[in-house]
Order: C-alpha cells, then sequence, then structure tokens
C-alpha cells in the first residue's frame, strides 16, 4: 500500500501496538529546557530512575533568559529570582543526571529549536520530542516531530518511548513564485487564516509543491514550526538536496555515516499515491503579505485590508471578533495600516534564524526607527546565529537604526523575562502567537515577517513593502 | 469522583464560557510557568480574565482585585467541577500547567466541540476528562445551563451525561485513556512492562540507522 512520509515515519519507529488505539514509538531524540522540565526529572527522581539513553536528551535554557547579559553572565546574575530558579534547577538537573546542556554562559546557547538544528542533532528521519508545542519545527528535515507535555517528557527521559495515537494525514502544496516582499512567514499565516487554528486538528500535516522545493532550511522551519498554530502537533516537509546540503554543513556525521545515511534519507517522501485524508492546494502567487488583527493567529489580513467588519461576519465568528477587536482596541473600518505601534520584536523560534535578521536587516539599513516606537529590539535565536549576523555586520545596521541587539532567548515571544510589552502597547511582532495578554498584561501582538516588522519599525506603522 | 448504584459519577455545577478557541496562555499565563512544582496553580487559573489586576507566581487569590463579572468568581460557579466551553479549547503552548491549573482549582470535565491535540493528551494524565461533543450539543447545553439548574452528572461507566437524572447525550472517549482517570494509572510503570521490546527495538535501529547514535 503506498504510503504518506508520516506513515513511513510512524512505522519506522513502531515498537509496538498497546491494548487500545495506541502505540508506542521509539524517541530518537528529546530537546529539554528550564521550563516543561523541572517537574519531569522530579518525577523521575522519585521513581528511582534515570535517562533511557542519556545522550539522546540535549537541553538548553532558553525561555526565561534575559536578553541582556554581555560577557560573563552567569545563571546566578539572573535578577528575577523565581526565573533564575527555574534555570538553576535545569543546571543542576543536567549536572545531576549527566545530559548534555548548552548553558547561559555556552555560545551554543539559544532557542532550542534554532539550536538543535543548527548544531545538528537534528537529523532526517528522526522523532524527536521537547516539551514545547513550536517542536513541530524540526518536521522541515524530515522528522516526525511534537511537541509533549510535562508527563510525556518524564516518559520519554525514563522509557525513550511516546504512548500515541496515529494522526490522519493532510497535504499542504504550494505552488507557484511568492510576490516581492513576501515571505514564507506570510504563506503560513495565510494557510493558517485560510483553514482556521483548528484546521489541522488530529492531522499530521506534509508541506510540499514547488514553493517549498524552492526555498531554505530556515523558511522550511519556518513553515512546519506555525503547523501547530494551524492545530496540526506535526507539521513535516520531505528531505531534498537542501536538506542534505544544510545537514552536510551542520552535523558532526563522518562523511561515511553521512553516505550511509543519505541511502536511508532518500527514501523519506511520500509515495506517489498515497493518499491524504486532506488536501489543500494554495498559489502563493496571489498572497499578499499577511498581518495579524486579533487575538488568535487565524485573525489575519492582507496589510492593506480592512479589519473585518463586525456587521459581515457570521454567528459564531461575531462573538469571537467582538472580543478580539476590543482587546486589540481597533475600531470598525480601521486598517491594519491605520494603527500605530509602540514597540517591535524580532525574535523567536519562528523567525530568529540568520534569514529572518538579513531580511530585516535590508529594509532598515541606512533608515531610522521612527519616534513613535518606544523600542524595537532584535534578539538572535541562538549564539551562533548572534555571532554569525555580527560577522556580516548586520548588529550594525540595526544599532545604527536604532534599534536594539540582544542575546539569545525566547524573549517578547511570551515575555517569560524581562522583554515585556506593558499594557495597551502595540506590538508589530515576528513571533507566533497574538493570544490575549501573551507578550505582557494587556499587550497588543500582531504577527507579521521580520521583513514588515522591521518596516513598521522604520515607519511606525505598517507599510507596502513594495 | 463516587459510586451511584452500579455507576462510577462525576456530578457538579458547571461553569460556562462562551468562546471558541481559549488556549492556554488565557487557562495559565507564562508568569506562572516559572514554578518547579507540579501543584498549586488553582489560584492562576484563567489568570487574566479573573482578575483586574496583573499577578505574579506566589500571590494568592485573597491578595488579588477579582473580577466580579467572570463567571469563576460568582457562586455557585466558583465550586464548579465541570467547564463547558465552546471550540478548540486549549490550543495553542503544550504547557501541562494548563491542566494542572484547572485540576487544582478543582475542574475534572472539561465539555466541548473540541480541544487542541497536546492538551487533550495532557488531560488523562491528570485525571481531567476531556468530552467532545458535537457543536449542536454544545450549543443545546449552553441552553440548558443558562436555566435555572447548573449541575450535571457524568456517568464514566456508560459514558452519559444526565441533568437532574435525564439523559442528555452519550459520548466516546478511548477505553484506555478513560481507565487511565478512573484508575489513576502511571504511564512509564505501564510502558516499563514493555522494557525488552523497548530494548530489542532499539538494538536493532542502533544496526539500521547508526547515524542517529553517533553523539552517543
Amino acid at each position: 500500500m503506498p504510503k504518506t512520509l508520516y506513515d513511513k515515519l510512524w512505522e519506522e519507529h513502531h515498537i509496538t501496538t498497546l491494548d487500545s488505539s495506541e502505540s508506542l514509538l521509539y524517541i530518537d531524540r528529546q530537546y529539554l529546557h528550564e521550563v516543561t522540565s523541572p517537574q519531569a526529572f522530579e518525577g523521575l527522581s522519585k521513581k528511582g530512575l534515570s535517562p533511557w539513553r542519556l545522550n539522546a536528551n540535549i537541553a538548553t535554557p532558553d525561555h526565561n533568559v534575559p536578553t541582556e547579559r554581555g560577557d560573563s553572565f552567569k545563571t546566578e546574575n539572573i535578577e528575577d529570582e523565581i526565573s533564575k530558579i527555574q534555570v538553576t534547577e535545569l543546571d543542576k538537573n543536567c549536572n545531576k543526571f549527566g545530559i548534555k546542556q548548552f548553558d547561559i554562559t555556552s555560545i551554543n546557547q539559544g532557542i532550542v529549536h534554532v539550536i538543535g538544528p543548527e548544531l545538528g542533532y537534528t537529523l532526517p528521519g528522526m522523532t524527536i520530542v521537547c516539551g514545547d508545542s513550536h517542536t513541530s519545527t524540526h518536521g522541515a528535515f524530515g522528522c516526525l516531530a511534537m511537541g509533549i507535555g510535562t508527563s510525556e517528557v518524564e516518559h520519554v527521559l525514563a522509557t525513550q518511548t511516546l504512548k500515541v495515537s496515529k494522526l490522519k494525514n493532510m497535504r499542504v502544496k504550494f505552488n507557484g513564485e511568492p510576490q516581492e516582499g513576501v515571505t514564507s512567514k506570510d504563506i503560513v499565516l495565510f494557510l493558517i487564516r485560510r483553514i482556521g487554528t483548528a484546521g489541522g486538528n488530529g492531522h499530521a500535516i506534509e508541506f510540499a509543491g514547488s514553493y517549498i522545493e524552492s526555498i531554505s532550511m530556515e523558511a522550511r522551519m519556518t513553515i512546519c514550526n506555525m503547523s501547530i498554530e494551524a492545530g496540526a502537533k506535526v507539521g513535516l516537509i520531505a528531505p531534498d538536496g537542501t536538506t542534505f546540503n544544510y545537514v552536510k554543513d551542520h552535523s558532526q556525521l563522518s562523511e561515511e555515516e553521512f553516505e550511509d545515511a543519505m541511502s536511508h534519507w532518500t527514501s523519506l517522501v511520500s509515495d506517489n499515491d498515497a493518499s491524504f485524508d486532506k488536501e489543500i492546494e494554495i498559489d502563493v502567487s496571489l498572497i499578499k503579505p499577511q498581518v495579524t488583527w486579533g487575538t488568535s493567529p487565524e485573525m489575519v489580513v492582507d496589510f492593506d485590508q480592512e479589519i473585518p467588519n463586525l456587521d459581515f461576519v457570521d454567528g459564531e465568528n461575531k462573538r469571537n471578533f467582538e472580543l478580539a477587536k476590543k482587546y486589540m482596541g481597533i475600531e470598525e473600518n480601521q486598517k491594519v495600516t491605520d494603527l500605530k505601534f509602540d514597540r517591535v520584536f524580532i525574535g523567536s523560534c519562528t523567525n530568529s534564524r540568520i534569514e529572518d535578521l538579513r531580511d530585516a536587516a535590508k529594509v532598515v539599513d541606512g533608515k531610522k526607527v521612527s519616534e513613535d516606537i518606544i523600542e524595537a529590539i532584535v534578539v538572535p535565536g541562538s549564539g551562533l546565529v548572534k555571532e554569525q549576523a555580527e560577522s556580516e555586520g548586520l548588529n550594525k545596521i540595526f544599532e545604527k537604526a536604532g534599534f536594539v541587539w540582544r542575546d539569545p532567548g525566547c524573549s517578547m515571544c511570551l515575555g517569560m523575562n524581562p522583554d515585556q510589552l506593558k499594557p495597551y502597547e502595540r506590538c508589530a511582532s515576528t513571533s507566533n502567537r497574538n493570544f490575549e495578554g501573551r507578550q505582557g498584561n494587556l499587550g497588543r501582538t500582531h504577527l507579521m515577517s521580520p521583513l514588515m516588522a522591521a518596516l513598521t519599525a522604520v515607519n511606525g506603522r505598517v507599510v507596502d513593502p513594495s | 469522583m463516587k459510586i451511584e448504584g452500579n455507576e462510577l459519577i462525576i456530578n457538579g455545577v458547571v461553569a460556562t464560557i462562551d468562546r471558541d478557541n481559549i488556549d492556554t496562555d488565557q487557562i495559565i499565563p507564562t508568569e506562572y510557568l516559572k514554578s518547579i512544582k507540579k501543584f498549586g496553580f488553582e489560584d492562576y487559573l484563567f489568570d487574566g480574565w479573573r482578575y483586574l489586576d496583573e499577578g505574579k507566581l506566589g500571590i494568592s487569590k485573597n491578595d488579588r482585585e477579582q473580577n466580579p463579572d467572570f463567571i469563576l468568581n460568582q457562586a455557585p460557579y466558583d465550586k464548579a467541577t465541570i467547564l463547558l466551553t465552546r471550540d478548540n479549547f486549549g490550543c495553542g503552548s503544550s504547557r501541562e500547567h494548563a491542566v494542572w491549573a484547572l485540576r487544582d482549582f478543582g475542574i475534572k470535565i472539561v465539555i466541548a466541540s473540541s480541544f487542541g491535540d497536546i492538551f487533550y493528551n495532557n488531560c488523562f494524565k491528570n485525571g481531567v476528562l476531556p468530552i467532545k461533543l458535537d457543536k449542536n450539543k454544545i450549543e443545546d447545553l449552553f441552553q440548558k445551563m443558562s436555566d435555572s439548574s447548573a449541575d450535571l452528572s457524568v456517568s464514566l461507566d456508560s459514558k452519559k451525561i444526565f441533568q437532574n437524572e435525564n439523559e442528555l447525550y452519550s459520548f466516546g472517549v478511548e477505553e484506555s485513556l478513560l481507565e487511565r482517570i478512573i484508575y489513576g494509572l502511571d504511564d512509564v510503570d505501564m510502558t516499563l512492562k514493555h522494557k525488552d521490546k523497548i530494548l530489542a527495538f532499539e538494538h536493532t535501529r542502533m544496526k539500521n540507522t547508526p547515524w542517529i547514535f553517533s553523539n552517543d
């Protein structure tokens, strides 16, 4: 029977069917960070167990870390006492169990979904889990990667397996060439707008089509990263030449191991006649830059479009839209381009890779951050991204324009560290969630691409990129 | 949970929140994810809607300015054990803290037309039963709950929902997941019964795909 890529990955890792709809899958890699791991380590200790396969685990602190650290910053220098406890706990647990950690002092520290691929720990065909929903990012390499809860983190530490029910198959084909100024962020926001935040529930989404084939690993990661915002905890892209080149550059595999692996990796594609439970095709050439206006990632408009008028919205959405408009401080007949912005955040596991920073720097070069903007920050995804950007002089471009250049971490994507919005502040953000209070109590988030966020910083408003 | 006749029943007050897409950031905001404990999240459930001031981890609800308009601040809903809501409840992040907050508050059942996938899984690890019903039944339940009685009984044996002894609907849930709630089973213990199979699988995988283990 013809199989999808997801089916193949499922079968390759399938240990046994349990006495229900669930199966036991073998987990190749687990990434750990400070927020969702302490209770898992505690559970492991209470049971008197140690990690099943120590080196399957890679840890780094990212959610809580301050992004103004400078040189020789250590965990004990974190000012927020509660954040410090959590990061210290990760240090302690990694030391106690012997887990490899890139701690706050390491050049390799960064957002877990940025460092995994760039350090070569994410390889095609792996099953990858992490106590973080954006683990779907790693699906860009043809991995079966998904976010899990803390109980499951403990389960994977203890057994190297996960109990899961098989998902349904969905394929989204992106064909065509994007317009000038349209990036992978716009493409994935458009998809979420179209299918809704529950559109992918219960499904693994495979992204395919000529557009996907044409884009870089960074752009692919942005798309898989946000598959969870379309409801799908698994997003996938079949590995190809672009993938193999990236892996060759980043992994520690020997030439021999790489060749050996290649013969397997090339089989990781959906069979021609494989059937999908749902299929969608989107012509990307019709997509304009996308911006969210509301409090759910499906509340998206073209950058120059009017925000939906409540008179023309049907019953169920009316209630949601009304609440969202009120929260966001949006009046009838307003466009996103009418809104005045207070802050700009360029970063997060969605858009903090080198290509994202290059995109943003390009439109900032020689310009100044608008006087209306209180602060515009750029937070590279990892120490290595930061180093690379600095070697290209991108930090100078940003700083000259009036941006603040920070140290790596999750930062204002979720405001667990000091980078937060104040009540009612409006933020152009390259992150993934515009939920109420996500970036700070009563803060107002508009999701967009790095290019659009950078332009918003310069103009104080959303403008036409062309 | 209690036994009535031969049936395992959960009953109690139903609180309703009439919104779609309630994400885990609404169920519990990131501030409270800084806790390294697995319990004590009850005061932070729906924090942004429940309070008028901004909270911090460690500040109890008695020292906060409560929003009198929010249902969980009103009797009898402040003792609710069942939550009724709309579509895609628990979408967003994987934080299990969202289920811990519901559980610590006393919510034993969440009824919705659909759930975020990761949240749905997390529920069963913590004794919270998520019940999926069709949208029209959810609408009907909202109507019924706006009338005088706001109590429901749920039988875990027959998988049926009752109001004043009248059967309203049946619901479907995977038997093994339900058993985890009824018997409080631990997944790690259960999985380790398959230890030999895992070891054998791992051994074969090391032979077939050695590059996966190259940093071991």
